[in-house]
């Protein structure tokens, strides 16, 4: 089967921009293209497997958040990669593509949960990998390494047992850095990000 | 006067849609995990049940979550190795190569073709161990417990193959980017070559024992179907994807340390029910053993590393101590973390449990700006409320078992 070329792709869809890579096709496309883009890719360019999806934090750049795709072509057996900027830096959200790939639901799920992405129709977006009431997005680059102290109740089954659930000590585990310090004290072996920490955001 | 009535059971999922519609009795929430011998590791499944029927199932994944690529960020290239062993923690050789050829594909390294050989044996021999542990295991799920010695025995034989390669039995770090930490041992080969003997005979005595076993046959054929289409629109890979007969091994499809140089086949099921993956297991491990030996046949030699390389690992110790260049080589190493370009890459490998992909943006130096990792665990367990659906409750364990999944992989 012949592969895809970044060509043929810009030729086919105007509103594609090329993005720099080092080894499968890649491009941008704005977010209120990306549902109609996926669909050609599933039912006409034969890219029928979403293989992951990458939230990303580009820190100071503009837009902040973006969406990296990775295409698959179970026949043709090639990768494409598709970045989907979010427009808006402060809620950042791009469509969801569940509709399109089922697998789209988890991986969406954790981007939103570990980078703060939100997905436009998603039908279930709630937190996978941290717990519900979880109140940050560890991924975003402003989030320390050694972590914030947060209280870990699992709501929903301290609402169903009434059992009183305390926080797991943060300091004085046997592997645990205490908090509320910069990263390259607390963390010794971590590289020192003492810039990156206790920044506001907005 | 006893009456028997004879009830037609129909389409798995279709009975659990019927109970969905028509209320036939009260629903409960069964909660299965964190901490449960049948789940696998600290997986949490919320079940809805009517009953013995599962109407309703949602997992609760996270408990091992430990920021791998928050991690990742914040470490060199070179210092990341070992965290890949705690992914998928049962095939951790696996993972060292796929995340060294990931890194080496984005310094655009040359690796020769010893190491590359190296690589595929030793993939090949975490393939069958991985292969084994989920096997037995997924005896047990069943109920037949005795598959379970049979293939503990001959992991522990690997294992010790393993020590004696890398210097560790569990957590191998055995890779390096650009090569591997240490070249094969003096008389190492054939040891691996009798280990093929005796192993493919112990397969043979499990497959009498599970294959057409009635009570295994009953349990797992026709439970939890999935289809070619709904396999590939979950993005499921691996052995679950072969099961459903989809002939996609990225080994062939898009080989990478030379596995276009072996020959071996790709088992594909038909049906793609809990007994098809187990068969696709059984034989992927007999196609292993095949690549092994013609790995060992014609292991070429040379070097065990790039040349390239030497900007990115340590330099020998003694050298470090004795010469200017190779300390100052060293220094830099150790505080920057090896030069690396910038850019983007995306890199697959067919591991034992599926296509494990490390998507790493650079913006050049010794750190990775963004490394992800997607787990091929947490592809196949997210196709579990779709297939648990309908099924009993008694056949949570055996889906589970069937699926092969790892939570160090799924949680990250």
């Amino acid at each position: 089967m012949s592969q895809l070329t970044q060509a043929d792709l810009l030729a086919k869809f105007p509103f594609l921009t090329a993005r720099a890579s080092l080894d499968y096709v890649a491009v941008n496309t704005p977010a209120d293209k990306l549902v109609e883009l996926a669909r050609t890719l599933r039912d006409e360019l034969g890219f029928d497997v979403l293989t992951d999806l990458a939230g990303m934090d580009w820190d100071k750049a503009a837009p902040r958040f973006s969406v990296v795709y990775h295409f698959y072509g179970s026949t043709s057996k090639q990768f494409l990669r598709v970045n989907c900027a979010a427009p808006d830096d402060t809620a950042p959200s791009v469509p969801s593509l569940t509709g399109l790939y089922p697998s789209a639901d988890w991986h969406e799920r954790e981007a939103y949960d570990l980078m703060g992405i939100r997905f436009e129709g998603h039908p279930d977006l709630r937190r996978i990998l941290m717990w519900d009431s979880y109140p940050f997005h560890p991924l975003r680059k402003e989030f320390p390494l050694a972590g914030i102290d947060t209280p870990v109740p699992s709501a929903d089954l301290i609402e169903a047992t009434g059992i009183h659930a305390a926080p797991a000590p943060m300091a004085g585990g046997p592997f645990v850095s205490s908090c509320g310090t910069t990263l390259a004290s607390g963390e010794p072996r971590a590289l020192d990000q003492s810039w990156n920490e206790s920044k506001p955001k907005a | 006067m006893t009456t028997t009535k004879e009830i037609s059971l129909g389409d798995i999922a279709a009975r659990g849609a019927s109970h969905e519609d028509a209320v036939q009795g009260e629903k409960m929430i069964l909660n299965m995990g964190p901490s449960h011998p049948a789940t696998h590791g600290v997986l949490r499944l919320k079940l809805e049940v009517d009953g013995d029927v599962v109407t309703k199932c949602d997992p609760v994944i996270g408990y091992l979550h430990r920021g791998d690529e928050k991690i990742a960020e914040n470490m060199t290239y070179n210092q990341f190795v070992p965290y890949t062993d705690r992914l998928d923690y049962l095939a951790p050789l696996a993972n060292n190569v796929a995340y060294a050829i990931a890194v080496e594909k984005l310094a655009k390294l040359e690796i020769p073709a010893r190491c590359q050989a190296i690589r595929v044996l030793v993939c090949e021999l975490s393939r069958i161990s991985s292969h084994l542990l989920g096997l037995g295991v997924y005896g047990m799920d069943t109920g037949a417990l005795t598959v379970f010695m049979y293939t503990f025995t001959e992991r522990e034989k690997l294992y010790s193959l393993f020590e004696e390669l890398t210097g560790a039995r569990f957590t191998t770090s055995y890779t390096r980017i650009g090569g591997v930490t240490r070249d094969i041992p003096d008389g190492w080969l054939p040891k691996v070559e009798k280990f093929c003997d005796g192993f493919l005979k112990v397969l043979d005595e499990v497959d009498s024992l599970l294959t057409r076993n009635r009570i295994f046959i009953d349990r797992t054929q026709g439970l939890a179907p999935i289809s070619k289409e709904k396999a590939l629109a979950y993005g499921i890979t691996g052995a679950n994807l072969r099961a459903s007969g989809v002939p996609n091994d990225l080994r062939k499809d898009n080989p990478y340390s030379g596995y276009e140089q072996y020959d071996f086949d790709i088992p594909v099921g038909t049906v793609g029910d809990c007994y098809d993956r187990y068969l696709i297991r059984m034989e992927e491990m007999r196609q292993s053993v095949r690549i092994v030996r013609q790995v060992i046949a014609r292991m070429p030699s040379g070097a065990y590393y790039a040349e390239d390389a030497k900007k990115i690992f340590l330099p020998p110790k003694d050298k470090v101590l004795t010469r200017m260049e190779e300390l100052i080589q060293n220094f830099m190493l150790v505080t920057e973390g090896p030069r690396l370009p910038a850019g983007e890459v995306y890199f697959e490998a067919e591991n034992p449990k599926g296509a494990l992909g490390f998507f790493i943006h650079s913006t050049g130096g010794g750190v990775p700006y963004r490394l992800r990792i997607k787990g091929p665990s947490f592809v196949s367990l997210s196709i579990i409320p779709d297939i648990c659906r309908g099924t009993m409750v008694q056949d949570i364990p055996t889906i589970l078992g069937s699926l092969d999944f790892v939570l160090g992989e799924c949680d990250r």
